[in-house]
């Protein structure tokens, strides 16, 4: 834990740190340790201990209740909005505890980026607006480099092509892809470090689902990508890593291609070949 | 089932109409008095809204003509006082419910709320009265504003608790998962996102207590010409009109009725402003 009040700029000059380089291959972004997490007295995670692999993509699959949603949100804290949360153990970010008490949760999400399950632009705002609004509301004034950083962001999200025409329209008129992608382009926008998705595709067509599990390959050449998701395919698809909840406990975790050809846990198998969730 | 019982399809087709129309004349019996009253107003008051009632102030007792400039003047001023007041108030507070607060406190202050909005306002008049009125020795605008401005604050306050618990919970979560601070999510994007229902709300309050005549006879009290102070007495149209309407004088009562039909048009055009910003709320959530 060395800087917790880094600005956006600085953000935004320096690339993300590169990883300890002390272990051995692969490099890890997060290193969660031991995470328990209770909302009031019921326990949605026990006990988890997982290292999340850089410019991968690990996927966490599970049943419905499993816990993979809290899990995906407490690596930027927003399961903190419900209230009587409780953590324990801890999550490192590139070797710094997210859950440290001088952290402040709005910097932990401005390097954690998320996208939701529901596309959810403001629909107040333009489509341009929507995708530098982060910038905008942590301070950033330069028109020039929200400008530059609004095409970058629209072209890493591959839907510059589609809206460079119609950027003074509202986001709200895009199509369910389209705006899931403005989701995106909106998140990278403020140059985090790592993207999580919780269930990115679920609400959208076979085609848009395409689109977007090609830019999420895309994209992990420069981020960490951790994603939720109920669609086993996708998971066996898009992801390097894949994670198995059941019950808040972590069941299993290696390498895709393990984790679907030769679980080494029976219930595993057993979710992966549909016998149950 | 068969379709052979066809009398019991012809009674209930009776029944259907029969309750549509009772429904049809209970709204008509609804919207009657409102046409009545604007009719009345029309007949009565048209007569005597000129530029004069406009622009002057009100003439001697039997002395022809004059206006009622002071008072729309003073309902203008005592709206800014009593917005000034209640619609930080009450915006602040109905933010308080719906975004903070734990749920028990949140429930007993929306009771609270609904119960100040059922307190006659003529009460609020008499509770300024003895709390500012008699301690500073003197009627004043202050006074005024501060009574309608509480009579304004539940209003507003329920008002935009209900269209800021409508924004769904998927924008917070948006600007809050960018690393927007909380209170800017709130004020950014909650409340741009509801602000059309909060204005209604803000309006609807101001176009309630702009009508209100109870709780200005203790406070504003009124006056026949210009208010140069606000710690002062000041006219307002409601009170000009009560004050018009009981006096035995025949051209008092012509600028009664003017007043009367001034007062509920301009009421009228707020409403009408409301249903237009409101047009467009399916396509912008609220």
């Amino acid at each position: 834990m060395t800087t917790p009040e880094r600005t956006v700029m600085e953000d935004v000059d320096q690339p993300a740190e590169p990883p300890p380089a002390d272990e051995s291959a692969p490099a890890c972004t997060f290193r969660v340790k031991n995470l328990s997490i209770w909302y009031g007295e019921k326990r949605a995670i026990d006990n988890v201990t997982l290292d999340i692999v850089s410019n991968a993509v690990s996927a966490i699959i599970g049943p419905s209740g499993c816990g993979k949603s809290t899990f995906i949100r407490a690596l930027n804290r927003m399961h903190e909005l419900v209230p009587k949360t409780r953590v324990e153990g801890t999550v490192l970010l590139h070797g710094e505890d997210l859950y440290s008490n001088d952290v402040d949760p709005a910097i932990v999400r401005r390097r954690v980026g998320m996208v939701f399950q529901k596309s959810n632009p403001f629909p107040t705002m333009s489509i341009g607006e929507n995708v530098i609004v982060g910038l905008r509301l942590n301070g950033v004034r330069d028109r020039k480099f929200l400008n530059e950083r609004l095409e970058k962001s629209l072209r890493m999200a591959a839907l510059w092509d589609e809206v460079k025409d119609d950027l003074h329209k509202p986001g709200t008129s895009l199509s369910g892809g389209q705006q899931q992608r403005l989701c995106i382009a909106r998140a990278l926008a403020v140059e985090p470090e790592v993207l999580l998705m919780d269930e990115p595709c679920s609400a959208l067509d076979p085609i848009a689902t395409a689109k977007i599990e090609e830019l999420i390959y895309e994209l992990k050449a420069k981020y960490t990508i951790v994603t939720v998701t109920h669609n086993m395919q996708q998971a066996g698809r898009i992801s390097d890593y894949t994670a198995f909840f059941y019950l808040g406990r972590l069941i299993e975790f290696g390498p895709t291609t393990k984790i679907f050809t030769n679980p080494s846990e029976r219930q595993t198998e057993d979710y992966i070949t549909g016998r149950f969730g | 089932m068969r379709f052979e019982r066809a009398h019991h399809h012809t009674w209930r087709k009776i029944k259907s109409g029969l309750v549509s129309t009772i429904a049809f004349v209970s709204a008509l019996l609804v919207i009657a008095p409102l046409g009545l009253v604007f009719f009345h107003l029309l007949v009565n008051g048209a007569g005597s809204v000129n530029w004069d009632f406009f622009t002057k102030l009100p003439a001697p007792v039997g002395a022809a003509g004059g206006g009622m400039v002071n008072a729309i003047v003073g309902t203008l001023e005592l709206l800014a006082l009593a917005g000034a007041i209640g619609i930080p108030v009450g915006v602040l507070g109905g933010i308080y419910l719906a975004e903070y607060g734990s749920a028990r406190i949140n429930s007993i202050l929306r009771f609270l709320a609904d119960v100040l909005n059922g307190i006659p306002s003529i009460t609020w008049g008499v509770v300024v009265y003895g709390l500012v009125v008699l301690r500073f020795k003197g009627f004043s605008a202050y006074a005024g504003g501060l009574a309608l401005s509480l009579i304004m604050i539940p209003l507003i306050l329920r008002t935009t608790e209900e269209v800021v618990l409508l924004v769904p919970n998927g924008y917070r979560e948006a600007a809050l998962a960018l690393g927007v601070s909380r209170w800017k999510t709130i004020v950014h994007i909650v409340m741009k996102t509801a602000s059309k229902g909060i204005i209604t709300g803000i309006l609807l309050a101001l176009a309630r207590v702009g009508g209100e005549t109870a709780p200005l006879l203790f406070t504003a009290f009124g006056n026949r010409f210009w208010n140069h102070s606000l710690s002062q007495p000041i006219a307002a149209l409601p009170l000009q009109i009560f004050t018009y309407a009981i006096s035995p004088y025949d051209d008092w009562h012509r600028q009664a009725w003017a007043g009367a039909l001034v007062l509920v048009t301009g009421v009228f055009c707020v409403n009408v402003i409301v249903r237009v910003l409101t047009r467009g709320r399916a396509a912008s959530v609220v």
